[in-house]
C-alpha cells in the first residue's frame, strides 16, 4: 500500500487541504456527470426503434379502417417507448451515471412538452377527423421534442430533431396518401441513419 | 509522480462506475504523489470528460469545459505529452475534425489522483478527530 500523505500542517492548513480535495473530488464528479449525459441519447437503441416503425408503417399501410391503423402505430409508439426506455436505461447503466443527474433531468424536461402537445392534438385531430393531418403532426412534434430536449446535447441529435421537423413540415403540405410513407422515412429511415452514427460516435 | 505511481500498481482499468464510486466516498487507498499534470483544473475537466465517454471532438469539450480554443488546445497538448490523452485529427468533408480519447495511462492516473484526494480528506478526518 502506498503511504498516505504527509500532514503535518497546522490546523488552518489541513482544513484547507480538506476543502480543496473535496472541491477537486466534486468537480471530477460533475465533470463526469455533465459529459455522460451529454450523449446519454442512445444509438444502437435509436436504431431498434427505427427498425420496429418500418415494420410498423408497412403494416399500418395495409389497414382497411382509420381505427386500425391508429391501433397500429400506438402500439409502435408504446413499444418504441419501451425500446428508448431500455436502451437510455442500459447506456446509463454502462456509463454508470444516474438518470436523474442534472442533465438527463433536462433533456425529459424539454422533451416531454411537445410530446404531451403531440398526445392532445392527436386526440383533437381524431375527434374533428383529420386524420391525414397526424402524420406531419407527429413528425413534426417529435422533432421538436428532439430538438427542446437534446439542446445541451451533442450537436447530431438537435440536428436528427431538425430532421424530423421538416419531414413534419413536408408531410403536413402532401397527400394524406403519402402519410405512412412519410412516417417511415422519419420514425423508420431517419432514426436509423442517425442511431447508426450516434453509436458509432458515442456509443450505446 | 505518475509514474512512480504506475509503477507500483498494476496497470488496470476502471469502468466510470468505479471512478464515480471513488468521488462519492468509496474505500480506496492513498497514493503518494501528487500527479501535477492532471491537478490543473482544465486538464482535470478534460481527463474527467473523456473517462466516462470513448472519444469527445474539440468542440465538444470546448463547450463542455466552457474553455476558449487557446486555452483547450494547450492543456490538451500539455496531456498528449503526458501520453494521457491521444489525439486524431481527420476531415469531416472540408472540416477538420479533432478527436480526443483518454489512454490507459491517462485512466490510470485519473485513478490514482481519486486515490490521493480520498486519501488526504481522511487524513485530515483522522487528524482532526485525534487532534
Amino acid at each position: 500500500m502506498a503511504p498516505a500523505p504527509q500532514l503535518r500542517q497546522s490546523p488552518e492548513t489541513s482544513s484547507t487541504l480538506h476543502e480543496r480535495a473535496a472541491d477537486n473530488l466534486r468537480f471530477i464528479r460533475e465533470t463526469m456527470e455533465r459529459s455522460a449525459a451529454f450523449t446519454g441519447v442512445p444509438g444502437r437503441g435509436g436504431m431498434a426503434m427505427g427498425a420496429t416503425a418500418l415494420a410498423a408503417a408497412l403494416l399500418a399501410a395495409r389497414q382497411p379502417t382509420v381505427e386500425r391503423w391508429l391501433m397500429v402505430w400506438f402500439a409502435e409508439a408504446a413499444l418504441a417507448c419501451f425500446v428508448g426506455t431500455v436502451a437510455l436505461v442500459r447506456k446509463a447503466a454502462a456509463t454508470q451515471v444516474p438518470l436523474d443527474a442534472g442533465p438527463s433531468r433536462r433533456f425529459a424536461l424539454g422533451f416531454a412538452p411537445p410530446m404531451l402537445a403531440g398526445a392532445a392534438l392527436t386526440a383533437l385531430l381524431y375527434q374533428h377527423d383529420l386524420i391525414e393531418a397526424l402524420p406531419g403532426a407527429w413528425l413534426l412534434l417529435y422533432g421538436t421534442a428532439v430538438v427542446t430536449g437534446g439542446a445541451a446535447s451533442v450537436r447530431i441529435v438537435p440536428l436528427m430533431g431538425a430532421g424530423f421537423m421538416a419531414l413534419g413540415l413536408l408531410a403536413l403540405f402532401s397527400p394524406a396518401a403519402w402519410g405512412d410513407w412519410y412516417l417511415a422515412a422519419g420514425f423508420g429511415g431517419l432514426q436509423m441513419v442517425f442511431g447508426f452514427v450516434i453509436a458509432r460516435r458515442h456509443g450505446g | 509522480m505518475a509514474r512512480s505511481g504506475a509503477a507500483r500498481k498494476p496497470a488496470r482499468s476502471l469502468p466510470p462506475a468505479r471512478l464515480l464510486a471513488g468521488v462519492s466516498g468509496g474505500r480506496v487507498e492513498p497514493a503518494a504523489e501528487l500527479d501535477r499534470v492532471i491537478h490543473e483544473r482544465m486538464r482535470l475537466g478534460i481527463v474527467s470528460a473523456l473517462a466516462v465517454n470513448q472519444a469527445l471532438s474539440f468542440k465538444e469539450l470546448k463547450a463542455l469545459l466552457r474553455a476558449s480554443d487557446g486555452n483547450l488546445s494547450v492543456h490538451a497538448r500539455r496531456l498528449e505529452e503526458a501520453g494521457y490523452v491521444e489525439c486524431r485529427k481527420s476531415f469531416e468533408g472540408r472540416v477538420p475534425k479533432t478527436e480526443y480519447r483518454l489512454t490507459p495511462a491517462g485512466r490510470r492516473a485519473l485513478e490514482r489522483y481519486l486515490e490521493h484526494m480520498e486519501a488526504l480528506i481522511s487524513a485530515v478526518g483522522k487528524g482532526k478527530a485525534e487532534g
